[in-house]
């Protein structure tokens, strides 16, 4: 199983796996933060709550992800982010202004928390916008032309919208009264936008490229990947009409927003795996030709298949220590 | 190509500079953190609970700024330098694999429950969590340290066609510079950490706070630094005499010493001259350096002659030893004076507080010099005789790197701005605040017992 020739394909699915759990999972903060109401003091302290506990942890799915393609294909890592370098630029500018803006804001004078408040919406907002941008790049094949920067600012129109659309589903769940009414209502507008920006991707990117197109068209394999198109439009559908229907009395299925738009997630990554595999940089370069030496892979494999469980497993202990609604904010 | 070369060292260091800043506090303030809740569960003291809850905010606030001026670090490798991923990256990649793995998740995740779990898990989960940040934060400085050293002192590989490929791991993570850099950094950030406490913590009495818990905080920091520091200079001179052995080069740089000489003199002051190779304006002391590096009064030091073309700078790096070297006595000096009077019960004076409050960041002028020392003296190199840094840089267009820096530079002003003026501000909001509030009175031990029995008794 650890043959030298299946390495990559590990890795691969490694970094699939740290992508997918940092869009879901710093997905929902930077969805909060781009969310955060700047004339309800009351709402954005709770909030900025309900997502302080995670998004420390969330933020190093990211740092994974990126150090799994240092690590694994390290030839794919220098010729992404070479071309990536402006948007990446941004992306750490705004995780930098969000991530300290958190603490800032409690810890300034009263004059002040309103500054850091922008700051942290601003900075969320960046960094999501940043991802979407990187995201149409890298789906455009790192064209420079103008379309591909158009396809790309939509693209980060469409990422800032579902960021903001499990951020909201995240704010149903875990809040109440009139902030969860709030909540409902952001995310059908999320949502709707979303709609788009999926639509998009699923246009343009097999236009695109051609390898795409053959791999969605040609049988039997588009048998199968019609599933995900489709599960994911069922899922949208499915979504709006649970938001329509929502608050229930009990509060009753307010998690379901949340899990509908995580499989939602999962669901889009996969279309996205499925059009590439097995190539890392699209009509570039493969994984094997990417991959680094299988002594250092093997190496930090042995390391990953020992700790990887134990992060689940303490990740899911947090979770389970900050269950349910969350309560006023209480620092330390 | 000179420009991208020199726009994105310019870079690199400013944000390494100000990464360095925060885990310098953090690694070691966990520890404090974990001492303090330690103290308070033994004794049940309120006033341990009040001094851990003001540090533990200090600690977010600077575990935050570390970790997004980290996350810029990982992404620097690939987009300015990607010469080093290609050339060393099958080493690099996985010691930085297992930095993130065994300790970026455990931190975070951890310091969730450490911050705001404290009423929703029993009180040993939530020491046991204030224990695994520490850890995790030690662990997180072993694996960078690891890194760092082995560009040092590279061990442990063999090079196929330009690229190197690990053969021993456990001679890469136990390379030859790597217990001395880590004891090093570990000791200097508890130095840095416990004169942020002292000086915080005087700044908070000297504005009036009368209350118990900064004159403990002060107490135990003071304390610490003072057993410290001395570990710190033995463990700096062994770091010392194994950087003559790895790296004569820099040790030559670090003492001016351009010519190989038996008894070097150890110069005190000079103005390095790379023209003409020679010191202006020299104050030394004769055979002191020969006697501090070999232990002889005749020892041969090696001379910056013996590596024309293949030694760092000379200027920044002897002056960077200079200021570390400074600072660290001065730390000295007011750890033990300090230390003497509070061992002897005497109330410290209004200058004495003045001083630890003027020293409240002499740990990150030691720490920031003694990087300089360390890094600009493996220059040429960024790899010590494998890559050169002229080597790993990127070919982007120098606007790209020109806007970022200065992207970069107005952030970290404005943060590191934000940063100092905030610990002061809690500093003043602290002296405001009530020793012990009555919930936190009935957490204390026996006091339930006590007010039972005050009950029965009819008071």
């Amino acid at each position: 199983m650890f043959a030298d020739q299946n390495l990559p394909i590990i890795f691969a699915g490694l970094m699939a796996l740290a992508v997918v759990v940092y869009a879901i999972l710093d997905g929902y903060d930077l969805g909060v933060g781009i969310l955060l109401p700047l004339n309800n003091d009351k709402h954005s302290d709770q909030m900025i709550a309900s997502i302080g506990p995670f998004w420390d942890a969330n933020e190093t799915w990211l740092v994974l992800a990126v150090g799994l393609l240092l690590i694994a294909f390290p030839e794919a890592y220098n010729l992404v982010f070479k071309d990536l370098y402006i948007p990446a630029f941004a992306l750490l500018i705004g995780l930098i202004l969000r991530g300290v803006a958190f603490d800032f804001r409690t810890k300034v004078r009263e004059v002040h928390k309103g500054k850091w408040n922008l700051i942290f919406k601003l900075g969320s907002l960046l960094a999501s916008a940043a991802q979407g941008y990187m995201l149409g790049l890298y789906v455009m094949g790192f064209q420079s032309s103008l379309n591909a920067h158009l396809f790309a600012a939509l693209s980060a129109v469409g990422v800032s919208c579902a960021y903001a659309l499990i951020g909201a589903t995240w704010l149903i769940m875990k809040t109440t009264d009139d902030l969860q009414g709030k909540a409902i209502h952001w995310a059908k507008r999320a949502g709707q936008v979303s709609v788009i920006g999926i639509v998009a991707v699923c246009l343009v990117n097999p236009l695109i490229n051609p390898a795409v197109l053959d791999r969605w068209t040609t049988a039997p394999t588009a048998y199968f990947l019609a599933i995900i198109p489709i599960t994911s439009f069922a899922l949208l559908a499915l979504g709006y009409t649970v938001l329509n229907r929502l608050p229930l009395k009990d509060d009753s299925g307010c998690w379901l927003p949340f899990v509908i738009t995580v499989v939602l997630f999962l669901s889009c990554f996969s279309g996205l795996a499925f059009s590439y595999f097995p190539y890392i940089v699209p009509q570039q370069l493969t994984i094997w030709q990417a991959a680094s030496a299988p002594e250092s892979l093997r190496f930090i494999l042995f390391g990953a298949l020992v700790v990887i469980p134990c992060i689940l497993a303490y990740t899911a202990f947090s979770y389970k220590v900050f269950w349910g609604k969350v309560e006023k904010l209480e620092y330390y | 190509m000179a420009d991208v070369f020199l726009l994105s060292r310019l870079q690199f260091a400013a944000n390494i500079s100000f990464h360095i800043l925060f885990p310098s506090i953090s690694i070691a303030l966990g520890w404090f953190l974990f001492y303090f809740k330690l103290r308070y569960l033994r004794s049940g003291h309120p006033v341990w609970m009040r001094t851990y809850r003001f540090w533990v905010k200090v600690f977010a606030l600077t575990f935050a700024l570390g970790v997004v001026s980290g996350i810029t670090m990982s992404f620097q490798f690939g987009t300015n330098w990607p010469g080093f991923m290609a050339t060393v990256g099958n080493i690099a990649g996985p010691l930085l694999g297992y930095e993130v793995l065994t300790a970026f998740f455990l931190e975070a995740t951890f310091l969730g429950i450490m911050l705001f779990g404290i009423n929703r898990v029993p009180p040993w989960v939530h020491t046991l969590a204030t224990l695994i940040v520490a850890v995790g934060t030690t662990l997180s400085a072993f694996w960078i340290i690891v890194l760092n050293s082995w560009m040092h002192t590279p061990a442990g590989f063999e090079m196929r066609d330009g690229v190197a490929y690990a053969t021993d791991w456990l001679a890469i993570i136990f390379n030859p510079s790597m217990p001395y850099r880590l004891m090093h950094v570990l000791l200097a950030s508890g130095l840095t950490a416990a004169f942020l406490i002292a000086g915080i913590s005087a700044y908070r009495i000297k504005h009036g706070d009368a209350k118990k818990a900064p004159k403990l905080a002060l107490k135990s920091a003071v304390l610490v630094a003072a057993v410290l520091m001395p570990v710190q200079i033995l463990v700096g001179d062994q770091h010392g005499l194994n950087t003559l052995e790895h790296q004569p080069q820099k040790v030559a740089a670090m003492e001016a010493a351009w010519e190989t000489k038996q008894g070097l003199p150890l110069v005190l002051f000079a103005l390095p001259d790379e023209k003409s190779r020679s010191n202006l304006a020299e104050v030394a002391i004769p055979n002191g350096a020969s006697l501090i590096l070999t232990h002889e009064l005749h020892g041969e030091v090696k001379g910056l002659n013996e590596f024309a073309g293949k030694h760092p700078p000379v200027a920044p790096v002897f002056y960077a030893f200079r200021l570390m070297l400074a600072t660290g006595m001065l730390m000295l000096v007011v750890a033990w004076f300090t230390s003497a009077k509070l061992l002897r019960g005497q109330n410290l004076s209004n200058a004495v507080l003045t001083a630890l409050i003027c020293m409240t960041f002499s740990g990150w002028v030691a720490t920031i010099a003694g990087w300089y020392v360390t890094e600009i003296g493996r220059q040429p190199y960024l790899v010590s005789g494998v890559l050169t840094t002229a080597d790993a840089v990127t070919d982007i267009a120098p606007g790209n790197v020109a806007f970022s820096l200065i992207g970069y530079l107005l952030t970290y002003a404005l943060l590191l701005t934000a940063y100092i003026k905030t610990l002061f501000r809690m500093a003043r909001n602290a002296v405001e605040i009530e020793e012990i509030q009555l919930s936190e009175r009935r957490l204390q031990k026996g006091f339930v017992a006590r007010a039972n029995e005050l009950e029965q008794a009819g008071v």
